[in-house]
């Protein structure tokens, strides 16, 4: 009995660090979603934060890509407290850190209109990737010289 | 000048001896070895002596386990929060515990432990059982010592040591979540999150698992060995279990290292 127990226990331990709940730790989100096109997400993956002012808002619920323009569609779960946010809000990939995960920042704009659930915020601004970043640089340098 | 030369001469005598016994100890090993791989099958035809193992070997030994990785996760926590924090990268807490855990110290400390107070007891029970001659006594009876007494406790430590790492890694995870989400504030779904996109089942946990069976294979080995070959008396006893402990710890480090590099190295 007891040793069955054990037995169960340790397997039972071992599965869960095996397996992958896709669901996990989204589900505590609830709230509205709202889509964004990006040309490039860089490393943002399912259940990257949202945040605005710095302060965690919601969480990227998953990530596709159109099949006509060939853009990464990001939906994501704003919890519903932050029910305010402009139209015009602009979203951009950052990264925390310089080695950090990364997450979409929100800056508000100044429209009166509201985002509701399953709208798209049209101003976006995809993920810096360093690589591209320092051959624009090494290009620019070579150019003028 | 003469006592120099004699006290280098008596040193190398010394080496030299214990060069010998070390020889014939590892000698003695490798034929316990062969005659307890003949046993290792047919001890199966009588499961609840294994059972029974399982239960002294892993069972008794869950608790100092379950409390150790408590107090390694919370460490783990706390140190790696600390370390990342100045990369501005404590998102990554839960995967750096995790795999800490999962690779290196969940294997290791629960075989350390999983010695001193498994391979210990199993050595002093064996050895004390030689010394009250009652493996004598079992040979009298037809009865082989191998398959009926030192077959089940190996086989107890084999299949005691993945569960046990399996569960030291888990809490662990749980003690590294305590102190760097409830007590520090680190994001709950970044710590669930990176450690569910960044842990592998082969790479990061069967590789555990390979590691505590091989570790479990060792402990189980040197502890039976230790205690059935003890010289019969109260002060063999004890240096059997001292030597079990030792050495167990010692094979567990070292071949921890050529594990990794096989593993994990490039």
């Amino acid at each position: 009995m007891v040793v069955g127990a054990f037995v169960l226990a340790g397997i039972a331990a071992l599965l869960v660090l095996t397996l992958k709940w896709s669901d996990f730790g989204t589900s505590s989100v609830s709230g509205y979603t709202l889509t964004a096109e990006f040309d490039n997400i860089g490393g943002l993956t399912d259940r990257s934060p949202i945040k605005m002012a710095g302060v965690t808002i919601g969480r990227v619920s998953h990530i596709k890509i159109d099949p006509n323009t060939f853009e990464a569609v990001v939906t994501m779960v704003i919890s519903s407290q932050y029910n305010n946010l402009p139209k015009d809000s602009f979203a951009s990939i950052y990264t925390a850190g310089l080695l950090g995960a990364q997450y979409i920042e929100i800056s508000p704009g100044g429209d009166t209109k509201v985002l509701k659930n399953g709208d798209k915020i049209t101003m976006t601004q995809s993920a810096v990737i360093l690589e591209k970043v320092i051959s624009k640089f090494l290009f620019n340098k070579a150019a003028a010289q | 000048m003469n006592g120099h030369r004699n006290a280098f001469l008596d040193g190398l005598a010394l080496l030299g001896q214990a060069a010998m016994a070390a020889a014939a100890h590892s000698g003695q090993m490798v034929l316990f070895t062969g005659h307890l791989l003949w046993r290792l099958l047919p001890a199966w035809t009588r499961p609840r002596l294994i059972v029974q193992e399982l239960y002294a070997i892993g069972v008794l030994s869950l608790v100092i386990i379950l409390i150790s990785g408590g107090f390694v996760g919370l460490v783990l926590g706390l140190q790696g929060y600390n370390i990342l924090s100045k990369f501005n990268a404590t998102e990554s807490l839960g995967v750096m515990v995790a795999l800490s855990l999962v690779r290196e110290l969940g294997p290791v400390v629960t075989a350390l432990l999983f010695a001193g107070r498994a391979g210990s007891a199993v050595t002093a029970e064996i050895a004390l059982m030689k010394t009250t001659e009652q493996l004598s006594a079992m040979e009298m009876m037809a009865v082989d010592p191998l398959r009926r007494v030192v077959a089940p406790r190996f086989w107890g430590a084999v299949f005691s040591m993945p569960l046990l790492a399996g569960l030291f890694s888990l809490v662990g995870i749980a003690g590294g979540y305590f102190i760097g989400v409830v007590v520090l504030g680190v994001d709950p779904a970044s710590y669930w999150g990176q450690i569910q996109q960044q842990m592998q089942p082969v790479d990061d946990v069967l590789n555990g698992v390979i590691k505590s069976l091989v570790f479990g294979a060792v402990i189980g080995l040197i502890a039976v060995f230790e205690g059935f070959n003890a010289e019969p008396t109260s002060l063999g006893i004890s240096r059997a279990t001292t030597r079990t402990v030792v050495l167990s710890s010692l094979s567990v480090l070292g071949l921890d290292f050529i594990l990794t590099a096989w593993m994990f190295g490039a």
